[in-house]
């Protein structure tokens, strides 16, 4: 299939991006990261500057590979990162644009890539369980319900890719952060520290620069690992008991 | 946003019944009641707090898409609604439009009631005093095509904001529920739908079949 | 430089009580010291960020160093499958002895007893850590943890987060890290890549790491450098590795002197996609759990495999008595649950007989259409069915198959293209996992004083063949609970050490040798890219040095490889600068280093003339067909010296105590 792409060009953080056409050979069983190394191979061939774009397992978990893809994080499969989307989703002939992923907290290094350690500092501030290793009671000394733990582990799925924010018409990054929220606040361990942890991941989220939510839910849509923004009601909860005190 | 979101919602819903009130052929019904809302301290009072909320809420708005527009930064070139619905991600430009909106719906009917000697004066059983003739206006105004149009728009604009606007001021909250959450939005959405078409109808009524 | 004296440390006494006491006996260091100490740790996977963690909760200061831009991003992520401890919880006669019984002998009798004990008795502590953390472990309905069976053990011992066990493992570390990062006792390098190692007399004392955003490099100095930098698969440029995993740091360290142990063990898992395509840039695991309930074959006949071969056929049209369920057939014992390297190398053997289902050749089926009957009949039988049809049957046990594996096979489906819940899945083996690695003492230390390697990039635990849910256990015991004790019998002797500066000389002369050897691949400004010569020696190791070998090939190999080499260096490539972000300079550094290592593990492949795990020597083998063994000779650790010409072979002779060597049959 012969494709035509779109590729947004920026060769560093404080310079000016621009559109650029490509025109690229792929077969339907690639993935679309390796339709991005084939043209990169023909460009370095040609002796130019290859596209540089971020990926590392290629099997969806790491949550490296960040593009937007005609308008849509990870491209348009729900439910899929942009390693894991193959070419037999587009058809000979189409013209696919490619942009980084976009939001004032994310600043792009180069073409495709972006910083995004604000989302590390966001789980510095207080994404953990406060315990040391060693003196850890034994694992089963605490039945959790199967349904809390589910519930948990829906959460705790978040790969971290930044989905979320680039879909986000406001930047915002609510989904990542209430995942976390959810994910410890649900399990009994986490659940002693967690208006503290609200409080001050949500401080962190907005010294970051990410924007507010407005419940638009394009995250869930975009998030590859299809995590709810029940979380972010969650997380609203946990904010608002943290203002006003909790019952306890 | 969503507790003053919330607010002038259920505003709206008495407006709306007091305002059904025009459809009656005879105005007593509704220029009394617009005197009493006018003139009744009560209501006076808590027509204060709702001109706070109004502006609280126009300016919390307006403060939340500047912060978020410059927290999105440069916009994507290819755009897509494939992810949201379109009214979740306009609700700052559909709130602009509803101010403006609100500013030529209170400058035609509250301006003129309130601050104004334009209005007629008429007399009804009961009162020692005529009360000002704020029906013959709503009437006059509505037959202009022009003023038909504009609050349709406005309307419009309405149904959009509420549909997106009523659920989400529930997840802001922290409210989402299996359960519950549906019902919500389903509430949410017949709120969008009765409330701007039951003010809509006022203006239609008049325009074309009185 | 053949002087080194290979000494393992490993304590006196009973094995059950080894670790105890030397724990007990150890050298501490006081926490009024700790502070005054600094400690490099270089990855942040399960067994860097566990360690990086941990040092800096006993007081420490730690740098710690990920080429990622997050330590989140480590390949420990994409572990699948689970976790093994040896906690019992499902009263099938399991122990810390059973657990490392199992991993001696599915090790193939090449690892250290010692070592491996050790793991076994720390296993159950990962466990109980992890569960404070808030890793959502699968639960049971009564809400206690649940467990599954894993390859080559007969307990169910495994613990799992779904599919990804690897993920929620990572994320825990990968938090306690964090934590510390708030606090500041770890200081944290993302986008830093280690280039080098400084030794400031004949110790570690620090490394030259390069800012992959900038391109500068920078000196950082410590009391010890601890390498968690994972294995070395990508050597074979298709794996199951993730595409920026690779050997710099550890190779590195062996060019400065430390020893590389047994490289040509490498992990052939049986179950992954098979390639499709030349452009083809790494292979997907399907998780081993899915040999609990998948059943392996291939057509009876040759005429069948080509009709599949040729797409006339599908899997689904082949009776069932026209299949071949060669692992039932062949190890009734163990069935589809054998160890990895007997799957993987029963598979090549199917294939090589001309009975592969895939376009290429090259893939075997795993069937899941009987254990979905198995579950839907038991599923209508619970639920109060009387006579289901087939189709009920069919759609009851397609959910619990989807309950159970629902993401691998939404992922397989992804890939491939095909719904498995319809048609057999197609796998076949892939470089999964390098049991070979930097050589270390019990200490967890290597050759060189100061310089420790934990997790997948040190050689000690898992022998000739790793079992399943066995690398996340390792990874997080070393990290978490062997190198925070280990590491002070070396730092109790360093209290008075001042901190070390990067003025020294050393660090100046290390510095220059990776300018120098940056500009001179920048330099080379040939006509090939780093990707085309990755891929090329990709396919000399799996050719040569895959999933069985002989000598004349490794002989050959080694020869294929050293000119490839020399041609790099005459025809490589890199676009852009040196001084700036640039991903094609990293990569080529990296294939620099993976053109030595390779050569490295042919010699040691050709060294070796036996067959054990994951070493498959063609010559050695039983009528059978089955891996032949020789532990009067080689029953020992080889630890290789680097050198351009000839490396130079030093042994460790390994003894066993507690175990007695038998021939591992899953028969």
């Amino acid at each position: 299939m012969k494709l035509t792409l779109k590729v947004w060009r920026q060769k560093n953080g404080t310079s000016r991006g621009e559109l650029h056409s490509y025109q690229v050979e792929a077969n339907e069983h690639m993935s679309f990261l390796e339709m991005m190394d084939v043209l990169n191979e023909e460009l370095i061939s040609k002796k130019e500057d290859p596209i540089a774009f971020e990926h590392d397992c290629r099997e969806g978990i790491c949550g490296s590979c960040n593009m937007v893809i005609n308008g849509r994080p990870h491209g348009p499969n729900q439910g899929t990162t942009t390693c894991q989307l193959h070419m037999r989703y587009f058809k000979d002939g189409d013209t696919i644009v490619v942009e980084p992923f976009k939001a004032k907290a994310f600043p792009i290094i180069k073409d495709l890539v972006v910083d995004r350690s604000g989302f590390d500092r966001i789980i510095q501030s207080g994404g953990y369980i406060s315990v040391n290793t060693g003196g850890a009671p034994d694992g089963n000394a605490i039945p959790i319900e199967q349904e809390i733990a589910a519930t948990a582990f829906d959460a705790a799925e978040c790969i971290g890719c930044g989905a979320c924010v680039a879909a986000c018409p406001n930047g915002s990054a609510m989904l990542f952060t209430s995942a976390k929220v959810s994910h410890l606040g649900l399990l009994p361990q986490g659940e002693i520290e967690h208006e503290a942890r609200v409080e001050s991941m949500v401080d962190q989220m907005d010294k970051e620069g990410f924007g507010a939510c407005s419940n638009t839910g394009a995250c869930e849509v975009e998030c590859p690992k299809g995590i709810s923004i029940e979380n972010i009601a969650r997380m609203n909860r946990g904010y608002i008991a943290s203002i006003f005190g909790s019952s306890k | 946003m969503s507790l003053t979101g919330l607010f002038l919602v259920s505003f709206l819903v008495i407006h709306l019944i007091g305002n059904l009130q025009l459809l009656q052929s005879d105005g007593e019904a509704f220029n009394t009641y617009a005197y009493f809302m006018t003139s009744n301290p009560l209501i006076k009072f808590i027509s204060f707090g709702l001109y706070f909320f109004i502006l609280l809420h126009a300016i919390q708005g307006l403060v939340l898409l500047s912060k978020n527009r410059s927290a999105k930064g440069t916009k994507y070139a290819v755009s897509t609604n494939k992810n949201a619905q379109w009214a979740s991600k306009n609700m700052g430009m559909l709130g602009i439009l509803i101010l403006f909106f609100l500013l030529i719906h209170m400058g035609d009917f509250w301006y003129k009631m309130k601050f104004t000697d334009q209005l007629s004066l008429i007399t009804y059983d009961g009162y020692d005093h005529g009360i000002k003739d704020l029906y013959t206006q709503v009437e006059a105004s509505f037959k202009e095509l022009w003023v038909v149009i504009v609050y349709l728009i406005g309307l419009i604009a309405l149904f959009f904001h509420l549909d997106h606007g009523f659920q989400s001021a529930f997840q802001s909250l922290g409210i989402n529920h299996k359960k519950y959450t549906p019902m919500i939005k389903g509430l949410g959405r017949f709120l969008a739908i009765l409330l701007p078409l039951g003010f809509a109808i006022i203006p239609i009524y008049v325009y074309f079949i009185k | 430089m053949s002087n080194i004296k290979l000494d393992s440390k490993t304590p006196k006494g009973d094995l059950k009580n080894k670790w105890t006491d030397y724990r007990g006996s150890m050298n501490l260091v006081a926490p009024n010291n700790k502070r005054r100490i600094d400690v490099i740790v270089v990855g942040t996977g399960l067994a860097g960020a566990s360690a990086a963690a941990t040092l800096g909760e006993l007081g420490y200061n730690v740098k710690a160093f990920t080429f990622h831009d997050s330590p989140r991003r480590a390949h420990s992520i994409a572990a699948q499958g689970g976790i093994n401890a040896a906690k019992n919880y499902q009263n099938d006669g399991d122990s810390a002895y059973r657990l490392f019984y199992d991993t001696i002998k599915g090790g193939d009798y090449r690892s250290r007893e010692a070592n491996v004990h050790r793991l076994a008795e720390v296993s159950t502590s990962i466990i109980d850590q992890c569960v404070a953390q808030g890793v959502p472990f699968a639960r049971e309905y009564g809400g206690l943890l649940a467990n599954r069976s894993f390859g080559g053990v007969q307990v169910s011992r495994t613990f799992y987060a779904r599919g990804q066990t690897g993920q929620q493992l990572l994320i825990g570390a990968y938090q306690a890290l964090s934590r510390q990062i708030s606090k500041g006792k770890v200081k944290m390098y993302n986008r830093h890549e280690m280039l080098d190692i400084v030794k400031i007399d004949g110790k570690a004392r620090g490394i030259i790491a390069r800012n992959l955003l900038t391109g500068k490099l920078e000196k950082h100095a410590a009391h010890c450098v601890v390498l968690a930098t994972g294995g070395y698969g990508n050597v074979f440029y298709l794996s199951t590795n993730a595409m920026g995993s690779n050997v710099s740091a550890a190779w590195r360290s062996v060019r400065r002197g430390a020893l590389m142990a047994n490289p040509c063990f490498t992990q052939i898992h049986p179950t992954c996609i098979p390639v499709s395509g030349d452009y083809q840039s790494k292979l997907t695991l399907m998780s081993e759990s899915l040999r609990n309930d998948g059943r392996v074959w291939v057509p009876n006949n040759i005429e069948d495999a080509k009709a599949i071969q040729q797409g006339k056929k599908k899997g689904i049209d082949i009776p069932e008595d026209q299949r071949d369920y060669y692992l039932e057939r062949r190890y009734p014992a163990f069935g589809n649950l054998v160890p990895r390297d007997v799957a993987s190398r029963a598979a090549k053997v199917a294939c090589d007989e001309g009975k592969g289902v895939a376009p290429t050749g090259l893939a075997v089926f795993l069937d899941f259409a009987s254990a979905i009957e198995r579950y839907g009949k038991a599923e209508a039988y619970s639920s109060g069915i009387e006579n289901p049809t087939t189709q009920k049957i069919t759609e009851l046990g397609q959910k619990v198959v989807e309950n159970k594996y629902g993401n691998l096979f939404e992922m397989y489906e992804k890939i491939t293209g095909e719904n498995p819940y319809e048609n057999p899945m197609k796998i076949y083996p892939a470089v999964h996992y390098t049991m070979g690695g930097l050589w270390v003492d019990y200490n967890l230390e290597t050759n060189i004083p100061g310089l420790f390697a934990l997790g997948e990039a040190n050689f000690s635990d898992h022998g000739a063949n790793r079992l399943g849910a066995s690398a996340l256990m390792q990874g997080l015991a070393d990290g978490y609970f062997v190198l925070p004790y280990t590491i002070g019998q070396f730092l109790s002797n360093e209290i008075r050490t001042p901190q070390i500066s990067t003025d020294a000389p050393e660090f100046n002369q290390v510095e220059k040798d990776v300018e120098d050897r940056i500009s001179t691949l920048m330099g080379v400004k040939g006509g090939q890219t780093v990707e085309s010569f990755h891929r090329r020696l990709g396919k000399i190791m799996w050719e040569y040095c895959g999933m069985s070998r002989n000598a004349e090939g490794l002989k050959k190999g080694r020869q294929l490889i050293r000119e490839l080499r020399a041609e790099y260096y005459n025809d490589v490539f890199i676009p852009g600068e040196a001084n700036e972000f640039n991903p094609e300079l990293e990569k080529a550094l990296r294939v620099a280093d993976f053109l030595e290592l390779g050569e490295n593990m042919m010699v040691d492949a050709l060294t070796r003339n036996e067959s054990c795990g994951g070493h498959f020597r063609e010559e050695f083998k039983s009528a059978e067909g089955e891996a032949q063994r020789n532990d009067a000779d080689y029953t020992f650790v080889s630890a290789w010296e680097w050198d351009d010409n000839e490396p130079i072979l030093h042994k460790e002779d390994l003894t066993f105590e507690n175990v007695e060597l038998k021939t591992r049959s899953y028969k």
